[in-house]
C-alpha cells in the first residue's frame, strides 16, 4: 500500500477538476431521482450516489479513445468519460435526442464517440465485451486500453470468471474496476461468498491487483493511474477493487427493508465528495468561505436543469424508425 | 469455375478467402487448429486463429466486444447446444446492444455451429434450436443445405454488419456438391427454388431439403410433381418465394427436424394461413419431429424424426390423394 499523502499523489487542478465531475454526477443523479418520482424518468433506474469518485477517478484517468464498459448502475460512468448530459438526461426521458434516441434508457447508455461502448443490463453481462474489446486493441496495435466496470454481485457468476481466466491467458490490456458496494442487489456480500476480498478470488490468476477505499478519490487516482499505465504498457489484465457506499437502494422506489439507513456522520464519512472538499480545504485548494464549494454544485445543478429543458424539448421517436434499427443493414 | 468439394470444405474455404479478404476478421473456438500446422494459422498466424478454453459465455462475449471495436470474429461453437450456456450473450448482448444504442454501434459476428446431427448422438447434442434464434429481434439464422450455399452463405455471414448464427448439420458435412471456387456469395435472405413442381410446395430447411428431394422423386413416381424450397436463413425468412410457390400450388407441406412447437414449420404455417390463406386448396400439413428429446436408440430416433417417407405420406394427404389419419 503506498504511503504517500494525499496532496503528494494529487494536484489542485486535478482535484477540482474531479469535484466537479463528482458533483455534476450527483446533482444529475438526484434529478433523476426527483424526476422518476414525478414519472417524467420512467423504468428501471439505479443510482450511484456515493460512487461517483470511482467513475470520476477512472475515467479521468483515461483518454477520450479509450473504452469503457458499464453495468445497469452506469450514469456516472457515462457522465465522467464524456457522455453530453443534456443528451443523456434527454435518454432517461425517452426522448428522440436522446444518446440512443431513447431506445436504450438508464442501463443501455452507449456513446462511443466518448469511449462508451457499451451498458448492460444483466450483472456482469459486460465482461467478456470488454475482453474483446480490449482484444481489439492489442491485435490493432493501439495503445488504448479497456475499462471493465462491474459490481461485487458479478464476481460469483460464471462470465466473470470466463473472462478473467482468457484475459489473463491472451494477456489483455484490461482494467477491471470492481465496485464494491457491499451488496449484490439486496442481500449482502456474506450472503454469496465465503471470499471476503474481490482481490482475493483473482489471486490464482497472478495478475497485479489492489483494494482501494473508494471514497478516497486521491488513492483511486494514484490507483488507476497506474493501472491505466500498466495495462498500456501491455501488463494488462489488472484488477482494482473499489470499496464503495451505496447511499440509495438497489433501484430507485427500492423499500430497503434489508439495511439500516447511514446516520448522517456517517454518510460524511463515506461521501467521496466531502471527504475530497475536506482535502482541499487543508490543501488551500479551496477559499474557507465555502464560494468555491457553492460553486461547483451551483454550476452543476445550473448544468443539469439545462438537460432537463434539452430533454423536454426533444419529442419521442417516431414508431417506423425505432423499428427500422433493428437490423443495420 | 465451379468443382466438386465437401460441404466442410466449402464452409473452411469461405472462412480461409474472408480473412484474406478482410485483416479484421478472426476465427477461434474451442479446438480450432489445435496445430501450427493447420493452414489457417499458417496463413493468417496466432493472432487471428486461436483455440479457446471451452468458455462459450466469455468466447461469444469476447465477439461481441471484438465486433463494437471494429472486427469480424468468427466463433466456432461446434454444437449449436453450446450456446445455451451462454444465452445471455447470444439473445442479450449480441443482436440488442444495435438496437439499444439507436444505431449508434453495430455487431458483425458469426456463431458457426452443427446442430440436429443424429446418429446415436442422443439427446443434447442433436437439438435443432434454430427458432430459438430466429425469434430474437436482431440475430440473423442461416441453415446451408447444399455445399454451395455452404460457402455463399458463410462469406455472406461475414460481411454482414449483424451477429449470424450459422447453422451446419453434421450429416451434410462430408457430402460433396459442385461450389464456385473464388469469391462466391450467397445473399442472405433469398430462398431457393430446390426443384420446380405444379401440384404441391415443400418448403424444407437444411438437412429436411434433401429428404423433401427425395420424397419428391417417390411423388414424381406417382404423377405428382412437388416444388421444394429451401429458405436458406430463418431471419431474415422469403416468405415472398413461399407465398409464390404456395399460390401456384394450393397446397404446402412443411418439413422441418425440429420440434413441432419450437419448429420454423409452425412459424412459416402460420405466415401462410394470414397472407396465403386464399391460395390453399387443402389444410397445411407439418412434417416435424416430435416433440420429444432426440432417443438414444435407433429405431426410436428414426420414429420422433421427420424423413422422405413422412414427408412423401404428408404430400398425399395434402392432395387428397391419401386418407388423413391422426
Amino acid at each position: 500500500m503506498s504511503t504517500a499523502q494525499p496532496a503528494d499523489v494529487l494536484g489542485r487542478d486535478e482535484a477540482l477538476a474531479l469535484l466537479a465531475t463528482m458533483w455534476r454526477i450527483r446533482c444529475f443523479e438526484e434529478r433523476v431521482a426527483k424526476l422518476h418520482r414525478s414519472l417524467q424518468v420512467h423504468g428501471l433506474i439505479h443510482l450511484s450516489i456515493g460512487a461517483e469518485g470511482v467513475a470520476a477517478a477512472v475515467c479521468g484517468a483515461l483518454r477520450v479513445d479509450d473504452h469503457v464498459y458499464s453495468g445497469h448502475r452506469a450514469h456516472g460512468h457515462a457522465l465522467a468519460k464524456g457522455a453530453p448530459m443534456d443528451r443523456v438526461m434527454a435518454e432517461l426521458m425517452g426522448r428522440s435526442d436522446g444518446l440512443c434516441q431513447g431506445l436504450g434508457g438508464s442501463m443501455h447508455l452507449v456513446d462511443e464517440a466518448h469511449g462508451l461502448m457499451g451498458a448492460t443490463g444483466v450483472v456482469g453481462g459486460n465482461l467478456p465485451l470488454a475482453a474483446g474489446d480490449a482484444m481489439a486493441a492489442k491485435l490493432g496495435g493501439s495503445d488504448r486500453v479497456t475499462v471493465a466496470f462491474f459490481g461485487d454481485g458479478a464476481v460469483q457468476a460464471g462470465h466473470f470468471n470466463e473472462t478473467v481466466n482468457l484475459a489473463s491467458l491472451w494477456e489483455l490490456p484490461l482494467v477491471f474496476v470492481c465496485e464494491n458496494n457491499g451488496f449484490a442487489e439486496f442481500t449482502p456480500r456474506s450472503a454469496h461468498t465465503k471470499v471476503e476480498s474481490v482481490c482475493d478470488v483473482v489471486a490464482p490468476y497472478d495478475f497485479e491487483r489492489r483494494t482501494v477505499d473508494g471514497a478516497d478519490v486521491p488513492a483511486l487516482h494514484e490507483a488507476i493511474d497506474a493501472y491505466v499505465a500498466a495495462a498500456r504498457a501491455g501488463r494488462g489484465p489488472l484488477l482494482l477493487e473499489c470499496l464503495t457506499h451505496r447511499r440509495r437502494g438497489h433501484y430507485e422506489g427500492d423499500a430497503e427493508g434489508y439495511r439500516d439507513a447511514l446516520a448522517e456522520a456517517e454518510w460524511a464519512k463515506v461521501d467521496p465528495i466531502a471527504r475530497l472538499q475536506s482535502l482541499a480545504y487543508e490543501c488551500d485548494w479551496l477559499e474557507g468561505d465555502g464560494a468555491a464549494q457553492a460553486a461547483f454544485e451551483d454550476d452543476a445543478r445550473a448544468e443539469v436543469e439545462q438537460a432537463v429543458a434539452f430533454a423536454r424539448a426533444s419529442p419521442p421517436l417516431a414508431p417506423p424508425q425505432a423499428a427500422a434499427l433493428v437490423y443495420s443493414r | 469455375m465451379a468443382r466438386e468439394i465437401p460441404y466442410i470444405a466449402a464452409v473452411n474455404e469461405a472462412i480461409a478467402l474472408e480473412m484474406a479478404r478482410d485483416d479484421t476478421v478472426v476465427f477461434y473456438g474451442q479446438d480450432v487448429a489445435p496445430s501450427d500446422e493447420d493452414p489457417l494459422v499458417k496463413s493468417f498466424g496466432r493472432d487471428r486463429v486461436r483455440v479457446s478454453p471451452i468458455s462459450e459465455t466469455a468466447e461469444i462475449g469476447m465477439a461481441v466486444g471484438l465486433a463494437l471495436a471494429g472486427y469480424r470474429p468468427v466463433v466456432e461453437l461446434l454444437m449449436a447446444e453450446f450456446m445455451l450456456v451462454a444465452m445471455n450473450q447470444v439473445v442479450n448482448e449480441a443482436p440488442r446492444l444495435r438496437y439499444m444504442s439507436g444505431g449508434r454501434v453495430k455487431v458483425p459476428l458469426v456463431l458457426k455451429a452443427g446442430y440436429g446431427f443424429t446418429a446415436g448422438w442422443a439427446g443434447q447434442h442433436t437439438g435443432s434450436i434454430y427458432t430459438m434464434f430466429a425469434g430474437i429481434p436482431g440475430l440473423k439464422v442461416v441453415l446451408p443445405s447444399t455445399p454451395a450455399d455452404a460457402k455463399g452463405l458463410m462469406a455472406s455471414a461475414v460481411r454482414d454488419d449483424n451477429p449470424v448464427v450459422y447453422l451446419m448439420h453434421y450429416l451434410l458435412v462430408l457430402e460433396h456438391g459442385d461450389v464456385p471456387e473464388g469469391e462466391y456469395l450467397v445473399p442472405i435472405g433469398e430462398a431457393a427454388v430446390r426443384r420446380p413442381g405444379s401440384d404441391v410446395t415443400i418448403v424444407a430447411t437444411g438437412w429436411t431439403v434433401g429428404k423433401a428431394l427425395e420424397a419428391a422423386e417417390m411423388l414424381a413416381a406417382e404423377g405428382i410433381e412437388a416444388e421444394v424450397i429451401d429458405p436458406r436463413s430463418l431471419q431474415p425468412l422469403d416468405m415472398p418465394a413461399i407465398l409464390e410457390s404456395v399460390e401456384k400450388t394450393g397446397h404446402l407441406v412443411l418439413a422441418d427436424q425440429a420440434t413441432r412447437h419450437a419448429s420454423a414449420a409452425s412459424i412459416i404455417a402460420a405466415e401462410v394461413a394470414e397472407h396465403g390463406f386464399a391460395s390453399l386448396k387443402a389444410p397445411i400439413k407439418l412434417v416435424t419431429a416430435h416433440d420429444a428429446t432426440i432417443p438414444y436408440s435407433e429405431p426410436m430416433e428414426a420414429f420422433v424424426l421427420p424423413d422422405e417417407v413422412k414427408i412423401a405420406e404428408a404430400a398425399r394427404q395434402a392432395l387428397g390423394a391419401a386418407p388423413v389419419t391422426a
